[in-house]
């Protein structure tokens, strides 16, 4: 007994638009070219819901509802641009960055960050809380692959895409509150993980610096050149 | 008609009834002080004088003035006599009382307001029956609301008497416990389940701790109402573990009541079916959210998820699903048994019914109190509680923990209710009551609550999981002589960020307690500003 899936029209920052409605606010609104800011939410995994990044304002509600989180409904009038909106979103940027250490500069993924492109889009060019400084250590066990906590901005789509799509759950979150922490099995070094199949999935969907692969940072290139020798000779001998 | 099964227990229980009855108390915060020593110290007396015919000694549950324990009341038919601070060596000197002039100087006066003023629903069992044995809930008319209920009314003539009753669930949000149950009622999905809230995280909340350990099978009963009133035959109630003596209480009761025929299949021989089944929380204060609840009862990680969907529409495994907190389930019986409209004439207009407090900080009388809502909060802390010990001024009241704030001493007048409170920058919550008296620093009380908050919170959304460590940092900088000009200003921002932006209640409520501190006492906030040097090193214990 399914019902044909309705069509339904809102507004969305004055806008007339229409959508299924079974489609989220967050996905009418990039259909239609509308900016809403978010980090957790990625298309093809479940929804999350923390970065709350993409709170909008909703008619008859007043509370702020996350646009990745909730369905569209006839008549809806959604503002995602209130002056209200806009300041929440630079105070989460500016939290995130303190979370961490982020040092854009020496990152291995300047340029190509999420949070990054967000900051700038979003004008934060600097925060007004203290920074924690946290201590954490890399994870360099793997061959292929690097955890650098330090950028990491606990999102979870690494655990996601590799529970929900690989299958492997090799990843997870640990602790709780400001001590949580994203880990491989029961907190092995990711090199000895015996659930990790080595796809790279996690890495492609992480937004920031903290996942990434081997061999492109900052003097991280390896040359090999006593294959040189090696190789003339055997040609050589060869000849 | 009465059911077989409710009358044999009650034979039981007369069978087992003596003219003289000496009641231990014997929950949690008696139990701390000896209550079990004095307990077997009655027994061996009554033991020795080979009285057992005349006398019984009776563990009982919470009788209210837990900072009096161990308390012990000895009653006949007629009269009863409480007494406190009672030990092993007055067990002999009370036992030989029985009959003649009670002992003078152990007496617990009862025409006082602290008793006086209550009005028992939720507890009326307390301190009164045996926890232990289904026979003396039995005996005062227990499960009779549930019999009645499945014999004699539909599922929807239950419904409409818990509307009727204006009950407003007790867990903290005070939402209607009737719509919320039609909503489950409604739902078209064949598997439905009953939860029973039994988290209790708030610091120095102890009310559910004290009904389960106290009358256990009136949660049951409440419950068993509620699955036949939305349709539901499986149930679970979320004890956090660090409540033991209230678990295996908890656990006897649903053995008695499923030996006798009052939980299980064909309940007292209808075709009504209801059982019920344990789930113990690690002691994660969010794991009293219902989203993160239910998802803890699956097995998986406690965190909170957006809603909607409301766990009505899609809740434990996916299905619909009504939760409610154990003193929500506590009135459930009462309002069947007497009817809604009987329950709805106790109150105010807006918030029905009574409300159990736990009474505690700088008060002479602390423990466990049930007063009708509306009373003024003075009554409560003054009349009942006896004011501040030394005869010093209250400065302040803080409700509902670190979700509710501080409410001042000019407000005291107030009626307690869920909207008086929410007014007054409060919230009702679960029911802890904190009296504070003039040494109290309010920067040091918001830092308290923001300390719990910080090390409670889940970590899955931003604003909570990095906003409460900010605030935090702030308010410890404040403290240690440290903080900056622009601290005051940003902590304000930030107590209207991480309300508004985060995802649960958790995160939503945490900047309570320093907004109703600003609103209030604000210039102690200055104050802290004035006489700090932004180059102090900041004390050791804000750092994290
Ligand atoms: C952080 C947090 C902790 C909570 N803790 C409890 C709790 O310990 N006990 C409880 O009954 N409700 C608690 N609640 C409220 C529940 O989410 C839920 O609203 C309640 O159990 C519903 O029952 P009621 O309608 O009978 O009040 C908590 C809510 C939040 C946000
Ligand atoms: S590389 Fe390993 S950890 Fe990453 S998604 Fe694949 S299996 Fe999971
Ligand atoms: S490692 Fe990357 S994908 Fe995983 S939680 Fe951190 S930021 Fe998100
Ligand atoms: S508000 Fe706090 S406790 Fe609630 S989901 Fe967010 S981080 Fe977790
Ligand atoms: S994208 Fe919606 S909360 Fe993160
Ligand atoms: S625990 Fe004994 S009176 Fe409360």
């Amino acid at each position: 007994m399914t019902s044909p899936t309705r069509v339904v029209t809102l507004r969305i920052d004055d806008r007339e638009v229409s959508a299924r409605e079974d489609e989220t606010i967050l996905q009418v609104a990039r259909d239609n070219e509308i900016f809403i800011p978010t980090l957790c939410c990625l298309e093809g995994l479940s929804t999350w819901g923390a970065c709350r990044l993409c709170l909008v304002e909703v008619s008859g509600s007043n509370k702020l509802l996350a646009a990745c989180a909730t369905r569209v409904a006839q008549d809806l009038e959604v503002k995602t641009n209130t002056p209200r909106i806009l300041a929440y979103r630079r105070t989460i940027l500016e939290l995130l960055f303190s979370e961490r250490n982020h040092v854009c500069s020496v990152c291995v993924a300047n340029g190509e960050c999420e949070l990054q492109n967000l900051a700038q889009r979003c004008g934060v060019d600097h925060i007004r809380v203290s920074y924690r400084y946290p201590e954490l250590s890399l994870d360099l066990s793997n061959d292929l692959f690097r955890l650098d906590p330090n950028r990491c901005i606990l999102c979870t789509r690494c655990v996601r895409v590799c529970d929900e799509i690989e299958g492997a759950h090799t990843w997870d979150v640990m602790g709780r509150g400001i001590d949580c922490q994203v880990i491989t099995d029961l907190k092995a070094p990711w090199g000895e993980s015996k659930s990790c199949t080595s796809c790279g999935k996690c890495v492609h969907v992480c937004p920031t610096g903290a996942l990434s692969q081997r061999g492109t940072a900052i003097a991280e290139v390896h040359h090999h050149r006593d294959f040189l020798p090696y190789l003339t000779q055997m040609r050589g001998e060869r000849d | 008609m009465p059911s077989d099964e409710l009358v044999a227990l009650k034979t039981k229980a007369e069978q087992r009834n003596r003219a003289n009855r000496i009641c231990v108390c014997t929950a949690a915060s008696c139990q701390s002080v000896g209550a079990d020593r004095v307990h077997k110290a009655f027994e061996a007396e009554v033991n020795k004088s080979q009285r057992e015919e005349q006398v019984e000694v009776r563990a009982v549950g919470c009788m209210g003035l837990c900072s009096a324990g161990p308390l012990v009341r000895i009653e006949n038919d007629e009269t009863a006599v409480l007494y406190r601070n009672v030990t092993e060596q007055d067990a002999s000197a009370l036992a030989q009382s029985i009959g003649r002039a009670p002992v003078e100087r152990l007496i617990c006066p009862t025409d006082v307001p602290f008793f006086t003023r209550q009005h028992k629903i939720v507890l009326a069992n307390c301190g009164q029956i045996h926890p232990e044995r289904i026979e003396d809930y039995v005996a005062v008319g227990g499960y009779e609301a549930l019999y009645r209920a499945i014999t004699e009314m539909t599922p929807g003539e239950v419904l409409a008497d818990v509307k009727a009753s204006g009950l407003r669930g007790r867990g903290g949000a005070g939402y209607p416990t009737g719509l919320k149950w039609q909503t489950v009622a409604k739902s078209p999905d064949p598997v439905k389940y009953v939860v029973c809230n039994a988290d209790e995280g708030d610091p120095g909340a102890f009310m559910d701790r004290s009904v389960l350990e106290s009358d256990p099978h009136r949660v049951l009963e409440g419950m068993a109402i509620a699955a036949y009133a939305v349709g539901a035959n499986l149930g679970y109630v979320y004890v956090r573990a660090e409540y033991p003596l209230a678990i295996s209480r908890l656990r006897l009761a649903i053995r008695q009541a499923k030996a006798a025929n009052l939980l299980g299949q064909n309940v007292a021989g209808t075709r009504f079916e209801f059982s019920v089944d344990i789930r113990l929380g690690a002691g994660a204060f969010v794991c009293g959210e219902e989203t993160a609840l239910l998802l803890s009862i699956e097995g998986r990680r406690g965190q909170p998820r957006p809603r909607p969907p409301y766990p009505a529409e899609r809740g434990l495994f996916g299905r619909a699903t009504l939760i409610n907190n154990v003193e929500t389930y506590a009135n459930i019986a009462t309002i069947v048994d007497r009817g809604g409209a009987s329950y709805a004439s106790i109150g105010t207009e807006r918030s029905k019914g009574t409300k159990v407090f736990a009474l505690a900080g700088q008060v002479k009388n602390t423990g466990l109190i049930e007063v009708p809502m509306g009373i003024s909060l003075r009554e409560i802390v003054e009349d009942m509680g006896g004011g501040v010990p030394a005869g010093g001024r209250i400065k302040a009241v803080q409700t509902g923990g670190p979700s509710g704030g501080c409410i001042p001493n000019e407000h005291l007048d107030m009626p307690v209710d869920y909207d008086s409170l929410q007014q007054v920058g409060s919230i009702m919550g679960s029911g802890g009551m904190i009296v504070m008296d003039e040494s109290s620093n309010m920067v040091e009380v918001a830092r308290y609550f923001m300390e719990f908050s910080m090390s409670e919170s889940c970590g899955k959304c931003v604003p909570c999981r990095v906003g409460t460590y900010q605030m935090h940092q702030i308010l410890s900088r404040m403290l240690s002589g440290c903080a900056g000009p622009g601290d005051l200003s940003m902590l304000e921002e930030l107590t209207r960020a991480v309300g508004e932006t985060s995802l649960c209640g958790l995160g939503q409520s945490a900047p309570n307690p320093i907004k109703s501190t600003l609103r209030y006492y604000r210039s102690e906030y200055e104050e802290a500003l004035r006489k700090s040097r932004p180059s102090m090193p900041l004390a050791e214990e804000g750092v994290r």
